[in-house]
C-alpha cells in the first residue's frame, strides 16, 4: 500500500512539474494574466476609481467584495466548528477522569512575564496599524486580526487562559466573531437600501462626509474592520480551545 | 528576484519539507513545519507580493504553528507510523 502511495505521489508531482514549463516566465507582461483588459484596469483605474494605493486591497476589499465577505463567513464557521466538537463542561470533564478540582494559576515567571507586559501592547498597537493602515500599505483586516488574536494567544501562553480570558470571556468572542460579519454585511445592505448593489460602496458618500471617490476608500476601511473583528475572536478561541482540551480551565 | 537568494530558500524549502514529513516526534514536526512557512513567506516577498507575504507570516508561521503545538501537546507526541 506505501509503495502504490509513493508511486501515485511521484506520478503527481511529475504531471505537475510538467505543466511548469507551460507557465509564463515571473513578470511576463505578455502572459494572459497581465495582458486582458481586466488586470490593466485594474492597475491604472483602481487609484482613480477608489482612491486607495494598495490594488491588492481595493481588488479584496471592493471589486471581490462579495468573496472576501464569504470568506470572513468561513472562517467563522470553522471557529464554530471547532468550539462544537471540542468544547465540554468542566464540570462532566472532571467527572469522567476522576482528577481533583485544583488551581489552574501558574506562578509567573518574572522574565517572561515583564517580557510580555513590554510586548503585548506593542503587538497589538501594530496590529491596530495593520487593520487601519490596510488600504494604503500592505496589510489589511486578516493580517490585523490574527496578529491582535496571537496578542492574546501569546497573554494565555506566558501566563494563563484565565488571565486572557478576562479580556476576551467566552461570550464576547462569540459576539465579536458575529459582530465583525454584520459590520461587513451591514456595509452591503447601507448600499441597497441607499439604492445600489450589494457592497457597491460608491454611494455611501450620501451618508458620510466624502466624495463618492473616498466614500469607497472609508468603506473599505470599515468592512477590514469587520474582518479584523472576527479574526481576532475565531483566532483566539481556537487557541484557547485546542490549548484546554476544550474545558476553558487549564492551559499548556 | 535574486537567484541566488531563491536558490538557497527553495533548497532549504525542500529540506524543510522533507524533514518535517520525515521526523518521529511531531512536535520538531510542528516547529519545522512553521520554518518551511517562513521561508515561503522569504519566498513571496522576494515576488514582491507583500500582502501574501504578510498573510504566510501572520497566519502560517506564527498562529497556525501555535495551534500545532497546542494540538501536539494535547494529544501524543510521538508519531506511530
Amino acid at each position: 500500500m506505501k509503495s502504490f502511495a509513493l508511486i501515485t505521489v511521484i506520478l503527481t508531482g511529475w504531471l505537475l512539474l510538467s505543466a511548469v514549463s507551460d507557465f509564463p516566465s515571473w513578470g511576463d507582461t505578455e502572459s494572459p494574466a497581465n495582458d486582458y483588459r481586466l488586470s490593466q484596469h485594474y492597475i491604472t483605474e483602481t487609484f482613480p476609481e477608489s482612491s486607495v494605493p494598495n490594488m491588492v486591497t481595493a481588488v479584496l476589499a471592493d471589486y471581490r467584495g462579495y468573496d472576501t465577505m464569504f470568506e470572513t463567513v468561513v472562517i467563522f464557521v470553522a471557529g464554530i466548528a471547532i468550539m462544537s466538537i471540542l468544547r465540554r463542561k468542566p464540570l462532566d470533564y472532571l467527572k469522567d477522569t476522576g482528577r481533583e478540582t485544583r488551581s489552574y494559576k501558574k506562578d509567573p515567571d518574572l522574565i517572561i512575564d515583564t517580557t510580555c507586559r513590554l510586548m503585548i501592547p506593542i503587538i497589538q498597537l501594530f496590529a491596530l496599524y495593520v487593520v487601519a493602515h490596510g488600504h494604503h500599505s500592505p496589510g489589511g483586516g486578516f493580517q490585523g486580526g490574527v496578529i491582535f488574536g496571537a496578542s492574546f494567544i501569546l497573554l494565555a501562553l506566558s501566563r494563563d487562559l484565565q488571565a486572557a480570558q478576562r479580556w476576551v470571556p467566552e461570550k464576547r468572542v462569540l459576539n465579536l466573531a458575529g459582530i465583525g460579519i454584520l459590520i461587513y454585511s451591514g456595509f452591503g445592505f447601507a448600499c441597497m437600501i441607499l439604492g445600489s448593489n450589494f457592497l457597491d460602496y460608491e454611494i455611501l458618500h450620501k451618508i458620510m462626509p466624502a466624495t463618492p471617490v473616498e466614500a469607497r476608500s472609508h468603506s473599505m476601511l470599515g468592512v477590514e474592520i469587520g474582518v479584523a473583528f472576527t479574526c481576532t475572536a475565531i483566532m483566539f478561541s481556537i487557541y484557547s480551545n485546542l490549548a484546554s482540551n476544550g474545558d476553558m480551565k487549564e492551559t499548556l | 528576484m535574486i537567484w541566488a537568494f531563491d536558490l538557497i530558500t527553495l533548497i532549504f524549502l525542500v529540506i524543510t519539507a522533507i524533514i518535517s514529513l520525515q521526523t518521529k516526534d511531531l512536535l520538531s514536526a510542528a516547529m519545522i513545519f512553521g520554518v518551511y512557512s517562513f521561508l515561503m513567506c522569504l519566498l513571496w516577498a522576494g515576488m514582491a507580493a507583500v500582502d501574501v507575504a504578510f498573510t504566510e507570516s501572520a497566519v502560517g508561521a506564527g498562529v497556525s504553528a501555535v495551534f500545532l503545538i497546542a494540538t501536539v501537546l494535547r494529544t501524543t507526541r510521538r508519531s506511530s507510523d
